[in-house]
């Protein structure tokens, strides 16, 4: 919401502050979904505006931490391959996996490039061609249609050694899967607003249909987050399960139809672990079978060592929303964003990180 | 991760677009965005525009809350 003066902003902040105080009689606990969103809302110090009967707990919305170890240690085997070049986001770098991390195989010679778009691997397998180029496919909705983009350039130009890892995720199904194991009372949702502008409105329908939980999609400056705690708490307040959309300058009810196309036409919707969460049914995302010489799965082999998993880590516990970074042994001792034990740590929208780095919960939330 | 950021396109050729932010202009692919226009504002996610950002519905959504809050006062 730019473009208002500063005054017009304290006003509505103001406004929105009181009738939040107002209208929330009783407790209620919202989930912001999105990584995105955890890390705007700590910035902007949205916890401290708001009366104590209303939680914020944080969600599922972190490709890189609901990212389960066996993949890390995959694109790990991959890239002790002599003749492979990993590209990536620069967040995958330091996740660590069973036995290794992306940074730490780098630091022993593997070829590992960071990349800001897909598409600059194209490049690198241009420029490389004696070199399987695999680029690391993780992200949500706002994320995947830009690896498929990638995957269709890739054909265009006729490259035949550009792979794709993929560990591509869908959030309406884990919002279904987290209500579905009721483990934690949810009374709204803050939707993720750049998932949203793919996909549009129509996927969480469900939310209120079947769930009865009221839910906005909204965007990430504090005043948009601020009116969108305003517009559930009115919802609750009012009995009402409905979905808002507080994000129209960039959310359209139908998404990105010529995104979701591209995303169709090189991905299908595929059962995906989750860390935290278990194996969700038709949650993730696979390479279609018109396109499977550029998964790197299906079409290169590989030996992967035996996943395990850090014993006293409860990042699927935070992931959840039934712990809090704090409650978990390792939080700020063991576990610190310098030297993360698990994901939530590593990422910086990860909901430890967002902790630590913003106060490490010294405040009553 | 989703983080997007909007930017002004400033010329487009083909499926390719030179926006620009802060005064710094770089290169979007407009695979995701066919229909977008030099003029526009878009939100740029990991080297490609993914969506349209409407100033118009910037407007509404802000008079809306306007009229919420001059209603309670």
């Amino acid at each position: 919401m730019k473009s208002r003066s500063r005054e017009e902003e304290h006003r509505l902040a103001a406004y929105f502050r009181g009738e939040i105080a107002r209208l929330a009689t009783k407790p209620v606990r919202l989930m912001e979904v999105c990584g995105t969103h955890t890390v705007a809302i700590f910035k902007a110090g949205i916890r401290q505006l708001l009366p104590p009967e209303v939680e914020l707990v944080s969600g599922p919305g972190c490709p890189v931490c609901v990212t389960p170890n066996g993949y890390l240690d995959t694109a790990v085997a991959f890239s002790r391959q002599a003749d492979v070049i990993i590209t990536t986001f620069g967040d995958m770098l330091r996740v660590p996996g069973s036995s290794s991390s992306l940074a730490a195989e780098q630091a022993t010679g593997a070829d590992i490039r960071i990349v800001y778009s897909p598409l600059d691997s194209l490049e690198i397998a241009a420029a490389n061609p004696g070199k399987k180029v695999i680029f690391l496919a993780v992200g949500f909705e706002t994320t995947a249609p830009t690896a498929a983009a990638t995957v269709l350039a890739a054909e265009q130009a006729g490259l035949a050694n550009f792979y794709v890892l993929s560990a591509h995720k869908l959030v309406p199904p884990a919002l279904r899967a987290l209500l579905t194991a009721g483990e934690v009372q949810v009374d709204g949702l803050l939707l993720p607003g750049h998932v949203s502008a793919i996909i549009g409105e129509e996927p969480y329908g469900f939310l209120a249909r079947e769930y009865g939980v009221p839910a906005v999609i909204t965007g990430f400056e504090p005043l948009d987050i601020l009116g969108a705690v305003y517009l559930l708490v009115k919802r609750i307040a009012a009995g009402e399960a409905a979905l808002d959309n507080e994000y129209r300058r960039v959310v359209p009810p139908a998404g990105n139809p010529a995104a979701l196309a591209v995303l169709d036409k090189v991905y299908g919707e595929a059962d995906a672990a989750w860390r935290g969460l278990g194996v969700i049914p038709a949650s993730g995302l696979a390479v279609k079978a018109a396109y499977r010489r550029f998964d790197a799965l299906a079409a290169l082999p590989v030996t992967v060592e035996e996943t395990k998993e850090h014993p006293g880590c409860r990042c699927g516990e935070v992931l959840r929303g039934v712990a809090r970074p704090a409650d978990c042994p390792l939080f700020g001792t063991a576990c610190t964003p310098e030297k993360p034990v698990g994901s939530c740590m590593v990422s910086v929208e990860g909901t430890c990180a967002a902790w630590y780095k913003y106060g490490a919960g010294r405040w009553q939330v | 991760m989703c983080l997007a950021v909007p930017a002004k396109i400033v010329d487009r050729k083909d499926l390719m677009a030179t926006v620009e932010v802060s005064g710094v202009t770089r290169q979007v692919s407009l695979m995701l965005l066919p229909d977008a226009k030099v003029g526009e504002f878009v939100l740029i996610h990991a080297g490609f525009a993914i969506q349209t950002v409407d100033e118009e519905e910037a407007k509404r959504t802000m008079e809306l809350f306007e009229e919420m809050a001059a209603h309670e006062e």
